[in-house]
């Protein structure tokens, strides 16, 4: 009896997390385009609402909400889903939209998927190889080995993102990275970007007017096109298309500067503007932030520096660290195990809601940058599976930060993984990640008052 | 040859529908082999027959300004974009029929281009938001085109063009329906090509030939003056 509503709570809120999923689709990812194909959006949506339900049974998991054998059930139920969603669905129609939007393989769309499905299968197998990441007592189709898989993609993913995140924070929030832009500057680039578009037209003027004049007379330009073609281009040439082919050259080379003109000007308006937000209360707010995290990123660097050199993986979570240094240090008493559950909850829902509304901030950003109305389907599914990955690799990184007695629902379902190896995983990427990063921002930096300055 | 005259047309549109490749087809009358993202803006240049086949005919040089990125851009590439806004004298807006968004993004894409030149004769609509209105005094002449006519299965169309028909009215403007990879749908003759020829005629004219709609009809000489004070005026 109890089982049956503690399932319908759970199911509940597995729907409500798929409306809000559908609702993100259609009203920030989708802005600008049209749903076509609602399979995209019922695929993106489910994805999002088991993820969320696996945040939902930790929660209740350190509240002691529910029955712990329905809780149990619910776990397993949903991971199974999960893995069939990320190794089965979403790879198998990424692969029937990249075939799709090929206009010649379009008769044979499904046998090309299902190819292409298996050699996505192969390589995710091959990935377990190299990595220490299970003791070898399991069969071959067991949940372990998959969700060890996924594991390291999503760890991968997520200790990247956070490298890069980490520094990039404090470089976005504070104003003492911001070059110095005047309003002379931008129209000084301005005027070049519009005199080459001058040139650029005065030279397509030509070209347009000798065409017609070769059209007039009979004759017809011909581009080299095909190895013959520049072969024939190479003997005999018609004096007419020749100072076209050589028009064309420098008209090309113009209108790859106008482009830069175009992006220099672009990103000196942006930079105009942040110096004008900089200077308002809200700025001033987020500059002071910057100053912290920068503090925190340098930190957390050190930390994962030491981490690996010294080969220490953390055997105790934060909450009970603190817990142990207010009552042995600082004397105060108070009740333990009613505090860690509290102290726990909170920060495990904290590290949990900036993480998935983080995530989902990267990802439209990212959408918003690289789609285009036909490739739309395929990037959303792409995103699916990242988020999918990443929300499955938190949790097995979550496991870290909550005490021993809440640890051990994820350690009975996700079986026997080396949990160890991930963390150790994760400062590897992570140090990688944020170096790189480091060294990309001041690469950028320097290079761009450089550019501007240059006649 | 660059001593002939010259007007100045926007094609504006959401990312993906097809402008360049419409821009190649009306300049250079060939299907453009590889499209791929515009950064800024491309020009291509059209040589143009004013009053084709009368004793007024004379050539004109139509600069076709495709103005790439999305209505939606971050402020920053919105004002970058601004600078190619000026002294225009045409406006053809492009949509693709397969994609509802991009055809109601056009009235968003006309307020960015037109709220330019609205500064100077009236007050702006301050919401920023489409107001009819405003288009009914519209100087500027609009014309829109749908693009991947081909895409549209036949069961669809009727439904299509009878939105778009309603589209076209808004702006009170011409509309065509086109496939860019297809250069019969713009054969010499065709009423397509009839309409655009009739579009660059209008643009040039209310260019060169009118100086607004004050003006004092049937001034023989008004053609003269009209160019050079029409020059001062905007540039």
């Amino acid at each position: 009896m109890s089982f049956l509503i503690d399932s319908s709570i759970v199911i509940t809120s597995q729907i409500l997390f798929f409306g809000f999923g559908w609702l993100f689709f259609m009203r920030q990812l989708f802005k600008d385009y049209e749903v076509r194909q609602y399979a995209v959006q019922v695929i993106f949506s489910v994805t999002f609402a088991f993820s969320c339900t696996m945040f939902e049974l930790i929660i209740f998991e350190i509240l002691g909400v529910l029955n712990s054998s329905s809780r149990y059930f619910h776990w397993k139920m949903n991971l199974c889903v999960i893995l069939l969603i990320l190794i089965f669905m979403v790879p198998f129609y990424i692969g029937y939209f990249v075939v799709s939007n090929i206009r010649l393989l379009h008769k044979q769309r499904l046998p090309i998927s299902c190819l292409l499905w298996l050699t996505f299968m192969y390589f995710f197998w091959k990935l377990g190889d190299p990595f220490p990441i299970l003791s070898p007592k399991h069969g071959i189709l067991s949940i372990e080995q998959l969700i060890s898989r996924v594991g390291v993609i999503g760890v991968t993913l997520m200790a990247l993102l956070s490298g890069f995140g980490a520094v990039n924070c404090p470089y976005t929030y504070m104003s003492y990275f911001l070059r110095n832009v005047t309003d002379t500057d931008i129209l000084a680039l301005e005027r070049r970007l519009l005199q080459t578009m001058d040139v650029i037209i005065s030279k397509k003027k030509r070209m347009a007017m000798a065409r017609r004049t070769m059209f007039q007379r009979g004759e017809v330009h011909n581009k080299p096109s095909g190895f013959w073609g520049i072969l024939k281009s190479v003997t005999t040439s018609a004096p007419g298309s020749e100072n076209l082919t050589l028009i064309q050259q420098e008209v090309d080379a113009l209108e790859e500067l106008s482009r830069q003109l175009f992006l220099e000007t672009a990103d000196l308006y942006a930079t105009k503007e942040r110096i004008e937000y900089s200077k308002t209360f809200k700025g001033k707010y987020f500059n002071f932030l910057g100053y912290f995290f920068s503090i925190y990123c340098v930190w957390k660097i050190f930390m994962a520096t030491i981490n690996i050199v010294f080969d220490r993986v953390g055997k105790t979570d934060p909450v009970t660290r603190g817990i142990e240094i207010t009552v042995n240090y600082l004397g105060i008493q108070f009740d333990v195990k009613f505090w860690s559950q509290h102290i726990s909850f909170i920060l495990v829902g904290i590290i949990i809601v900036t993480s998935i509304r983080g995530l989902l901030i990267t990802l439209t950003k990212f959408f918003y940058a690289i789609s285009s109305s036909k490739s739309s389907n395929v990037i959303v599914l792409l995103l699916a599976q990242i988020m999918g990955m990443y929300f499955v690799s938190s949790v097995l990184l979550i496991r870290m930060s909550m005490p021993l007695e809440y640890r051990t629902i994820i350690t009975e379902v996700l079986g026997e993984l080396q949990f160890n190896f991930y963390h150790r995983w994760f400062d590897v990427i992570f140090l990688v990640s944020a170096l790189s990063s480091i060294l990309f921002l001041y690469l950028a930096h320097k290079q761009a008052p450089e550019k501007h300055m240059a006649p | 040859m660059a001593s002939l005259d010259r007007v100045k047309v926007l094609v504006l549109g959401d990312s993906g529908v097809g402008k360049s490749s419409l821009v190649h087809l009306l300049c250079q009358n060939q299907v453009l082999g590889n499209p791929s993202w515009t950064v800024g803006c491309s020009v291509d240049v059209r040589v143009h027959d004013y009053k084709e086949g009368t004793p007024e005919e004379k050539t004109y040089y139509i600069e076709l300004w495709d103005v790439g990125g999305s209505v939606g851009s971050a402020s920053s590439v919105k004002s970058t974009r601004a600078v190619f806004y000026n002294s225009v004298n045409g406006i053809i807006l492009v949509h693709d029929l397969t994609n509802k968004k991009s055809s109601q993004n056009l009235y968003r894409w006309s307020m960015e281009a037109l709220n330019r030149d609205l500064v100077l004769t009236r007050v702006l609509v301050t919401n920023g938001d489409y107001d009819r209105e405003q288009f009914a005094d519209n100087q500027m002449p609009l014309l829109v085109i749908g693009t991947k006519l081909d895409q549209i299965h036949e069961t669809k169309r009727h439904e299509v063009l009878t939105r778009t028909a309603f589209l076209a009215e808004d702006f009170n403007a011409e509309e065509i329906n086109l496939d860019c990879t297809n250069p019969r749908y713009l054969a010499a003759g065709s009423s397509n090509a009839v309409k655009i020829s009739r579009f660059f005629d209008k643009v040039i004219e209310k260019r060169y030939f009118l100086r607004d709609s004050n003006q004092i009809p049937g001034f023989p000489d008004r053609k003269r003056f009209g160019g050079t004070l029409k020059s001062l005026h905007y540039d």
